[in-house]
């Protein structure tokens, strides 16, 4: 039996970057509010001190700042023909866990979508005609623009510092930035990063190509830097434990080193960790939350009343709470009705290896920052003509290694022997000359589908008894062509560079849940303008119940062909200003469908 | 990692236990960023010293295995003596050995390829199996333990396992090969503290620097070779022992 507390104004589910940005904005406003995080607090002095920080058996191995399985986990399977089995390890995604959320582990790779994004279906469909896209395809126009969007893309640049270099200032194509960019009001706020080596003669080449490279917008700071929340950060020193480590040195923007310590100092802020949502409490209509009921370490039971929900948790676990709750129509992939779980999309990536001559290429892959290097937009998006292709989407591409470690960053040429001396001397022979983007150098769409959607397992159950999240999940022929479209021309900037060997990979199907891509999974509660077919409105209010808010990726009715956190700080920016704006003044439904 | 830690467990004047601080780890954040000093949660580092998970048969196999993966020559000295086989021990011993963090709630039942490792045995379970099964077959056909083999014969048998031309009874043979061969590099490039890669052998032969945290003088010093030594977490002598 919960316990009941004290009514609050308002709940926040989960305490990362959507929930540290709601937080601020709603106690600026004046609201009484409490964030309930299921991980423990984390700081950087003492979660991952720059004594200990460069542990890549410990923090990237074995996963120390994420999720465990066992705390809860997903099901998986590639059709709904089959049974789906627990990922038991994790493998194709990360799950961050604790204060922060994935943006304590985060590469800091600080992208906007692009204009054409938004109105994707609109957009394809005007450029290419009715039958262009497959049938089972279900893509969707958001239901806001990249032009609403941008004051808030420039919100989330200024409170991490980004630095990189526009491309397109008000319109005006820029020099040495991405000229593909939609226009922005502003530079971002700090230069772009130094480049080492390799990451220069990527850029070499891909200028020979005729494309347009440009430095890869970064969270990883360029310089000292202060944020309008008066937080500071330093300059990143290049260390190379960047992605699945938190950044001891506060050079990499995460709520830790941009918001939370301005918010806990918000008197009517508190913060509740160890605690997990167990369920978003609605009244018997159905139609209007109550609270939440959180379960703490000793296995207490507490209710926590409040005005407004937040569900700021990671995309699968907001997907899993509106299911458990009863927010909402569950989607049902035959008929296609229903809301919750639909178009669920995770990312496309692939890349390739360049094997140089060690006798005249020193690279030092080991020194890198987690969004350090040079990338081309040309075949990202609708950037390119996809009417001869035979498929839409793409990505950026990229000489993007964020790493030199060691177990995990030695790679060598085909045909090497396993083990033995043969496997020590190539190890030897290409650490220092090898430019590694096996994982990461295409980085590009995965559109939605019919067959593709989240569901509660009907066996497998989480530590609290609940249903764990089904994942029915497959690549569809769209996403191969794409893949080995774009993994070609990526493949041919490597050679370019000067590369004796070059070991290409595109993705090929079916989906495997144990090869790492990214941990970008999106939608399952998706924003639009149509009840029918999305879960949440353009202000990423419930539509069934319009004193709930679900903020972060979940929200994406399909991936675009960049990392996804600049469109959720954006995002969770623009909610904010719709709360404070309109909703706190008349609490009620912000659109009426 | 996984077991509750020093720094899980750290209380502090902004941090106010919600129940019995006995009991309780959660915790209420409230006016002021939570601090003790004195609150991380460093790693321990591996001690020399008797075998904590393998017996003595097993550790001895486990011995000549990785120094047949990692073998001994002109660029670092054998598995054994750079303590990948402690390295190993220790995992096993420790909560990875328990797959404290996995999922392990059945029902277990095997599934595609793309679905991943469904089996219920931990690695620690998995290595003692899979050992034993060694033992039967290195015996069964050559009337002796696998370290007490010559080296070609050694090799003849991981190269068995590795391509599946021998199984091992009562144990999938492929799997066990790639768990060894992943903890046996691990423990031959992770940090030493952790028991191998002793004197940051792995390190010196690639020209890895270990665990510096400032390159910002390096970036754009293109393509000239790093000049320092590497350096690991713990300066504590124990590292070389």
């Amino acid at each position: 039996m919960a316990t009941k507390l004290p009514h609050k104004d308002a709940v926040i589910i989960g305490l990362g970057w959507t929930g540290s940005i709601l937080g601020y904005e709603l106690a600026d406003a004046g609201l009484d509010v409490v964030a309930i995080e299921r991980g423990p607090w984390r700081d950087p002095a003492v979660s991952f001190p720059v004594s200990y920080a460069q542990d890549e058996l410990r923090y990237r191995l074995q996963h120390e700042l994420f999720l465990r399985p066992a705390q809860s986990t997903v099901t998986f399977r590639n059709k709904t023909s089959e049974t789906a089995l627990p990922v038991r390890n994790w493998g194709a995604f990360m799950l961050g866990n604790g204060v922060g959320g994935a943006g304590v582990h985060w590469n800091a790779e600080t992208w906007r979508f692009l204009p054409s994004d938004f109105v994707l279906r609109t957009h394809l469909t005007q450029r290419y005609g009715d039958k262009f896209l497959p049938d089972d395809m279900t893509i969707q126009d958001w239901g806001v623009t990249f032009d609403e969007l941008e004051p808030h893309y420039d919100r989330f640049e200024r409170l991490c510092g980004t630095s990189g270099t526009a491309g397109n200032l008000k319109g005006k194509i820029q020099d040495g930035g991405n000229p593909f960019e939609g226009a922005r009001s502003r530079p971002y706020p700090t230069p772009a990063q130094k480049q080492p080596f390799s990451y220069t003669l990527f850029a070499k080449a891909a200028r020979e190509l005729g494309y347009k490279p440009f430095p890869q917008p970064s969270g990883n700071l360029s310089q000292a830097y202060t944020n309008p929340l008066g937080v500071k950060l330093g300059q990143c020193t290049y260390c190379g434990f960047c992605e699945w480590f938190g950044c001891a040195n506060y050079s990499k923007a995460s709520p830790q080193t941009t918001i939370l310590p301005a918010l806990v100092r918000k008197p009517s802020f508190e913060a509740r960790t160890d605690c997990e949502v167990t369920r978003i409490n609605l009244d018997s209509t159905k139609k209007r939350a109550t609270g939440v009921t959180y379960v703490d370490t000793s296995g207490n039971e507490w209710e926590q009343p409040a005005d407004l929900v937040l569900l700021c948790a990671f995309q699968l676990f907001n997907v899993q709470l509106l299911l458990i709750s009863g927010v909402g129509t569950p989607y049902d992939p035959q008929s296609r009705n229903g809301q919750i779980g639909r178009n669920f999309s995770h990312q496309t990536v692939s890349g390739g290896i360049g094997f140089f001559d060690k006798d005249k290429y020193i690279f030092n892959p080991f020194i890198a920052s987690g969004s350090i290097g040079m990338c081309i937009d040309e075949f990202n998006g609708d950037n390119f003509d996809h009417g001869p292709l035979g498929f839409v989407g793409g990505g950026y591409m990229g000489h993007v290694q964020t790493n030199g470690r060691p177990i995990q960053t030695t790679p060598v040429p085909p045909g090497t022997p396993a083990w033995g001396s043969a496997w020590k001397r190539a190890v030897r022979d290409n650490y220092l000359s090898s430019v590694d983007n096996a994982g990461a150098g295409v980085h590009a769409s995965m559109y939605s589908y019919q067959t593709n959607y989240l569901d509660l397992d009907p066996t497998y159950k989480d530590r609290f008894g609940r249903p764990l999240m089904r994942m029915t999940m497959d690549f569809h022929d769209n996403e191969i062509k794409m893949s080995a479209y774009l993994t070609e021309k990526f493949a041919a900037i490597i050679k370019q560079m000067g590369a004796k060997q070059v070991v290409a990979s595109p993705r090929k199907g079916p989906y495997d849940v144990t090869a790492y891509q990214t941990s970008h999974l999106c939608g399952g509660a998706i924003m639009g303008a149509d009840p029918k077919s999305s879960a949440v409105n353009r202000y990423l209010q419930s539509w069934d119940v319009p004193n709930l808010f679900v903020m972060g990726a979940s929200a994406f009715p399909q991936n675009a062909g960049y990392n996804p956190t600049g469109t959720v700080g954006a995002l969770a920016f623009w909610a904010a200003d719709a709360l404070r704006s309109q909703y706190l003044k008349n609490p009620g439904p912000l659109v009426h469908a | 990692m996984f077991s509750p830690t020093r720094r899980e467990l750290l209380t502090s004047t902004a941090v106010a236990l919600l129940i019995a601080p006995h009991a309780a780890r959660a915790a209420i954040v409230k006016g002021a960023l939570p601090w003790t000093a004195a609150a991380a949660d460093p790693p321990s580092v591996v001690r020399p010293g008797p075998w904590l998970y393998f017996t003595a048969d097993e550790a001895g196999a486990i011995e000549a295995l990785v120094d047949r993966l990692i073998p001994a020559d002109d660029l670092t000295p054998g598995g054994r003596d750079l303590g990948c086989a402690v390295f190993i021990d220790r995992q096993l011993a420790g909560p990875q050995g328990r797959y404290e963090g996995r999922y392990m709630s059945g029902p277990f039942q095997a599934g595609t390829k793309q679905q991943g490792d469904q089996s219920p045995l931990t690695a620690a379970r998995r290595y003692r199996a899979a050992l034993a099964a060694l033992d039967r077959y290195c015996r069964d056909k050559y009337a002796k333990a696998f370290a007490q083999l010559a080296d070609a014969d050694k090799d003849t048998v991981i190269g068995g396992l590795e391509h599946g031309t021998i199984k091992l009874d009562g144990t999938d043979s492929a799997a066990f090969f790639k768990l060894l061969l992943t903890d046996t590099q691990n423990g031959f490039l992770a940090d030493p503290i952790y028991g191998g890669n002793k004197d940051m052998a792995a390190w010196r032969m690639i020209g890895f620097p270990g665990a510096r945290y400032d390159y910002r003088e390096w970036v754009e010093r293109h393509n000239e070779r790093f000049p320092l030594p590497p350096v690991g977490i713990s300066s504590h002598p124990s590292w070389s022992q």
